[in-house]
């Protein structure tokens, strides 16, 4: 498989009795949007932690820029450039729309152990910062408290700070969740061109956004993987509009 | 200019007049109060940085304080008996320069904090508590029963330790020292908040997810902090051991760690100044209504008990309000 920036093998989890992953393989190749979808506690955030590295498989290897990354813990992978943003919103809130960012460009910069220079006066942190906030139009909002952000705008930068990690690829937990039609639409907008940065792994519910940004879907039901192909491929199979998608689609 | 930086310019100028005025009016006592609540406040200011920047709720900062200390007697008393600490491989004498004691004090608390950090780190919330709570009764009882340097009855130093170019017996003159220490370290804390580290450690407590998730591992920000923290904490245990020349068990007791903790929490945690405040307040209170009863402390736990209901920043955020982050 030449052209897999990240990909998953065979991987299981069980909660207890519940089993969260079953056999799951995929692979996001380069340039794509591949999105992942599934109802609710189908086992995409589970898959997406075990990508990331926050969760352990009980077996099976996760694979990134060619190497196992199995047993690397999360910190590791995100230096490598695996770039994540999370379902809910993970950000210091009672820190600057800034400085979360700064913490994105300073983690990418692999130098945290400076402790009398000051941060916000670092040239090369703060230019990718104010790119990051430039790219996603949060340039404005820099100053303010994080805390002071509506939900739309901590969505923004969730993807921002995902930006200055100098990403290899993206993994995206639902960045759409709760942003409202214009939100959503924008937002679309905004992924279908950073596909050309690095290739985006997109956990989404908003079949609206799937559909005009995805190269490829997987369908996940239960932790099994029961599609994968096209938009085409997925809105024509019987399985998927049963289990999934309805009538409507 | 805001009403923070105001305050804190006052408590810096008290810190200068009062001795000041106390030398003027030959009152060597208060001299002694200041440079108590001088040494209190860098040790608070110590813990300040994993309490306050860090989040780190350790409940054994006197394991550093009590380290510092002796650090200090240990290596005093075999100067002034004139037999080596270590005669080996090679010699270590004692010795009664108090920027040897001092590095000797930072390294070793220093070195005690990074052990257990290593192996408190790994828990977090009230288990994080209780395992530096259970080092410092480790601490404490090794200290008790180790007759060499003066088990339960402590070691006592005759002469104070001498600084370069100084009579450190002359109080304001060892006062000078003290709070010379005190201004660096706050000027480091200043620095360290807004600094690469600072940052990193900020968000390792709001959100360690996301600290891995952007490739650093919140668990080392916080070990070097505990490091940092109990190494100036430990440097202020040598300095209070000088004070009284005298070290004993009880610089390493539980009390002590939690009176520590007291500086820095109704002075305000992660305020600049509030272990300056706490420890000043303290020091205060300790001395007026020390006089009036021996039960004191309970006024001490109706203040503690309004600051935590009333005002989670302590003094400084009663009186300024709540800080703001800086970008
Ligand atoms: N740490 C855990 N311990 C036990 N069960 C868990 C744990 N994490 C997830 N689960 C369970 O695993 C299943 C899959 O959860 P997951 O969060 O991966 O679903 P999801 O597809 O992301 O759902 P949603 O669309 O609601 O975000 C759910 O039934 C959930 O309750
Ligand atoms: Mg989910």
């Amino acid at each position: 498989m030449p052209d897999s920036v990240l990909s998953t093998h065979e991987l299981h989890k069980a909660f207890g009795a519940l089993r969260a992953s079953e056999g799951i393989s995929i692979r996001l190749l380069h340039g794509e949007i591949h999105a992942i979808i599934g109802p609710n506690g189908a086992g995409k955030s589970t898959l997406i932690a075990q990508i990331c590295g926050s969760l352990r498989p009980d077996s099976g290897r996760v694979t990134f820029l060619g190497r196992d990354v199995t047993a690397l813990p999360t910190e590791a992978r995100a230096r490598m450039g695996l770039a994540r943003t999370f379902q809910t919103s993970a950000l210091a809130m009672d820190q600057t729309v800034m400085q979360n960012v700064l913490l994105g460009a300073l983690g990418a910069s692999g130098r945290p152990w400076r402790f009398l220079s000051r941060v916000a006066r670092d040239a090369g942190l703060r230019d990718t910062a104010e790119a990051a906030l430039l790219e996603t139009g949060l340039q404005d909002l820099a100053r303010l408290r994080t805390a002071e952000l509506s939900h739309g705008q901590r969505r923004q930068l969730e993807v921002a700070v995902a930006l200055t990690q100098a990403p290899r690829a993206f993994v995206m937990d639902e960045p759409m969740a709760g942003l409202g039609a214009e939100g959503s639409r924008h937002l679309t907008g905004f992924l279908d061109r950073l596909r050309t940065r690095a290739p985006i792994l997109l956990v989404e519910h908003d079949m609206d956004a799937v559909f005009a940004l995805a190269d490829r879907i997987t369908v996940l039901v239960y932790g099994r993987v029961i599609a994968t192909g096209s938009v085409e491929d997925i809105r024509a199979d019987p399985l998927v509009r049963d289990a999934y998608l309805g009538d409507g689609a | 200019m805001n009403r923070e930086w105001l305050l804190n310019a006052a408590l810096l100028a008290g810190l200068v007049v009062v001795p000041g005025w106390a030398v003027w009016a030959d009152e060597p006592f208060t001299i002694m109060l200041a440079t108590r609540a001088v040494i209190f406040a860098l040790a608070a200011a110590g813990l300040n940085i994993a309490l306050g920047l860090g989040g780190l709720v350790s409940l054994g900062h006197a394991v550093f304080f009590g380290i510092g200390g002796y650090a200090m007697g240990v290596l005093a008393s075999h100067a002034q008996n004139y037999t080596p600490l270590y005669d080996g491989v090679f010699t270590i004498q004692g010795t009664k320069s108090m920027p040897v004691i001092w590095l000797a004090a930072a390294v070793t608390s220093g070195l005690a904090a990074w052990l257990i950090g290593v192996l408190s780190l790994r828990t977090s919330g009230a288990y994080f508590i209780m395992i530096t709570l259970a080092f410092g009764q480790m601490a404490y009882f090794f200290a008790i029963s180790w007759p060499a340097y003066g088990g339960e009855d402590g070691l006592s130093i005759y002469v104070r330790n001498g600084f370069p170019g100084l009579n450190t017996l002359d109080p304001i003159q060892f006062y000078g020292l003290c709070l010379a220490w005190l201004c660096l370290v706050l000027w480091g804390y200043a620095r360290l908040r807004r600094s690469p580290f600072g940052l990193a450690l900020d968000s390792a407590r709001q959100v360690p997810d996301r600290v891995r998730a952007v490739g650093l591992d919140p668990r080392r920000l916080q070990l070097v902090a505990l490091v940092l923290s109990g190494a100036v904490t430990g440097l202020a245990g040598a300095l209070f051991a000088d004070l009284n020349r005298f070290v004993s068990p009880s610089m390493l007791s539980w009390q002590m760690s939690g009176e520590i903790i007291v500086f820095v929490i109704i002075g305000g945690v992660a305020r600049l100044f509030g272990p300056v405040a706490g420890a000043v307040f303290y020091v205060m209170m300790e001395h007026w209504l020390g006089g009036i009863s021996d039960y004191w402390q309970i006024f001490l736990g109706l203040v503690l008990l309004a600051v935590v209901l009333f005002g989670r920043g302590g003094l400084i955020g009663m009186i300024c309000g709540k800080g703001r982050p800086d970008a």
